[in-house]
């Protein structure tokens, strides 16, 4: 692989109680490949997450990112290097409409502290509304987030934290808790607006079919450690793949 | 249309030292009480209950008092010191308290608020204890003025300062600081994964919440000459909670609505009722939080909605629910 490393992580080691979460992880992630996490359910993958973005810390080892060590960093620092995160259930304002939590993620990007100025007059709502157009969200914007249906809540997750203008962006199962006969079309909306941000992306997914449609590269996650890593053609047929993750899922 | 009303019970208000002069200092005091409030319900947009925000009051208070007593006292000077010194106070212990969420920010406000209740009892000499702080009339731009046109003055500048407090309220909670502040209420997690840190947003919300009551607590403190102890009692901070629920804590005009029913109610059912009064404030609570628990703020725009049609779509700042409703 002869792309940057962006973001790096050696020696990763984490356990709640006598579970082991983390276990040895060691995984590189490349500029420009988006990474797809898949393995079963309790493999470590959204540990793995929770450590990249700054929410756990390590018990042991170090996560780098554009070459400054960046381990245990609080979320909110990591955020301000460029690491954003999309979560499985959305993490949304619920008492506020859907430009006014793009507005407010804007406004935390650009700095915009005034105590003064109505966040609705700031200079990033026109960049907001094109985003919003790129996750086909722009009819709803004057709408209560609380009010919409879960699909389109994931696609406002994952503008918010493009609003961010990330190089990295972590998403934790973008599909989960959108109907499967609209999976695609989510992950197209999501992929379009990902490579028009130039942003790359890291994702835990569930589905083969997406794994195979969106991923560069897969890593597959079991009991807290990185089995096998490659393309996603290769890594899918692989037998023991098949048997302990792909047969579990489908 | 919706504005009429707010307009003309300005205006009444505005006129009242003309034609119902023995009610300005009622009013002075409501104002004062809603200036407090407002503070309250700014903290109410985070989502936290602030069961000790009469220490705010009281430390303003009682730095006016002082100020006005050696320092020849003008009423601006005077004014500001209290606010500066809520302030400060606010953000010594707000770096504490935000640290905190819901029933452990409330008592823990309440526990500080209580030991400086004690302190101001025990602490005779500088305090006055029990008895109080007499606060001389202060001076006003270097006039010595009677009772009667002091009172006119004091009201028409509580006026102004509640008009332009509840302004600058009602703009910080539409800047992307205020929305940042009502995000708490709703996403704490999704505040920081924006780069946001919610304590350093709730501090600075929490600040200004007590220099707004530090505002009122220098008001009431010149407005009623004296200053005791009482005005760092828990049953003052769950005064201005009460008051806040009862105006509606959606919006900035709810603290003023909320402090004019309050004080009307209190001294005419006092005088009228004198035994049941409390009682009669307890069930017109009930009542408020079982119909109406955007207040009455938000029973007037539901109100309103219904007559003219709903308003445009809900601006920052205009949250028309109430603390604690369910998502």
């Amino acid at each position: 692989m002869s792309s940057k490393v962006l973001m790096a992580a050696k020696g990763l080691e984490i356990r709640f109680g006598g579970v082991v979460a983390a276990d040895d992880v060691n995984i590189e992630i490349h500029e420009g490949h988006n990474l797809a996490i898949i393995g079963p359910n309790g493999a470590g993958k959204t540990t793995f997450l929770n450590i990249c973005t700054g929410y756990l810390k390590p018990h042991r080892g170090s996560v780098t990112f554009d070459g400054r060590d960046v381990t245990g960093l609080a979320p909110r620092r990591l955020v301000r290097m460029g690491v954003a995160r999309a979560f499985q259930i959305p993490q949304l304002f619920t008492e506020h409409t859907v430009i006014e939590n793009l507005l407010i993620a804007a406004a935390a990007q650009a700095r915009r502290w005034s105590p003064l100025t109505p966040i609705a007059t700031i200079p990033e709502r026109g960049e907001m509304l094109h985003l919003l157009d790129m996750v086909r969200c722009a009819h709803i914007a004057d709408r209560p987030v609380s009010e919409l249906p879960e699909g389109q809540r994931k696609l406002i997750d994952i503008a918010l934290a493009l609003a961010l203008k990330p190089k990295l962006l972590f998403m934790d199962e973008p599909t989960s808790g959108v109907a499967s006969s609209e999976k695609f079309e989510v992950l197209d909306i999501i992929a379009k607006a990902l490579a028009e941000a130039k942003v790359t992306a890291v994702f835990v997914e569930h589905d083969i079919g997406i794994v195979e449609r969106f991923a560069d590269e897969v890593a597959v996650w079991n009991r807290g450690e990185v089995l096998f890593r490659g393309v996603p053609g290769e890594i899918l047929s692989h037998p023991d793949v098949i048997r302990d993750v792909i047969g579990e899922t489908v | 249309m919706r504005s009429i009303l707010p307009a003309l019970i300005v205006l009444l208000v505005a006129v009242t030292p003309v034609l119902a002069p023995t009610s300005q200092v009622l009013l002075t005091l409501a104002f004062a009480k809603g200036l407090a409030v407002l503070g309250i319900i700014v903290l109410l947009q985070a989502g936290q209950v602030s069961f000790g925000h009469a220490l705010y009051f009281a430390v303003s208070a009682y730095v006016a008092a002082s100020v006005a007593r050696s320092f020849g006292g003008e009423l601006v000077t005077t004014l500001l010191a209290g606010v500066a010194a809520a302030a400060v106070v606010g953000l010594v212990v707000g770096v504490f308290v935000v640290r905190y969420r819901y029933i452990f920010f409330a008592m823990l406000n309440l526990a500080v608020s209580m030991i400086f209740f004690a302190l101001l009892e025990k602490f005779y000499y500088v305090t006055g204890g029990s008895d109080g702080l007499q606060v001389p009339r202060p001076t006003v731009v270097g006039l010595t003025l009677e009772r009667g046109e002091f009172e006119t003055i004091l009201f028409y500048g509580a006026l102004v300062l509640s008009l332009l407090a509840a302004w600058g309220t009602h703009r910080y909670l539409a800047s992307p600081l205020g929305n940042m502040l009502r995000a708490i209420k709703t996403n704490e997690v999704r505040l920081e994964y924006l780069g946001v840190s919610a304590r350093s947003t709730l501090l600075s919300g929490y600040v200004l919440s007590a220099a707004l009551c530090g505002l009122g607590g220098a008001l009431m403190a010149v407005a009623q000459g004296i200053v005791t102890p009482e005005y760092a009692y828990w049953v003052r901070s769950g005064e201005f909670v009460f008051i806040a629920i009862l105006g509606g804590s959606g919006s900035v005009a709810g603290a003023f609505v909320g402090a004019l029913i309050y004080e009307g109610v209190r001294t005419y059912a006092a005088a009228f009722a004198s035994d049941i009064w409390q009682m009669v404030l307890g069930i017109v609570l009930l009542v408020i939080i079982i119909f109406g628990p955007s207040g009455v703020t938000g029973l007037y725009q539901r109100l309103m909605d219904r007559l003219v049609g709903p308003a445009r779509p809900r601006g920052a700042g205009d949250s028309e629910r109430a603390p604690g409703a369910a998502e």
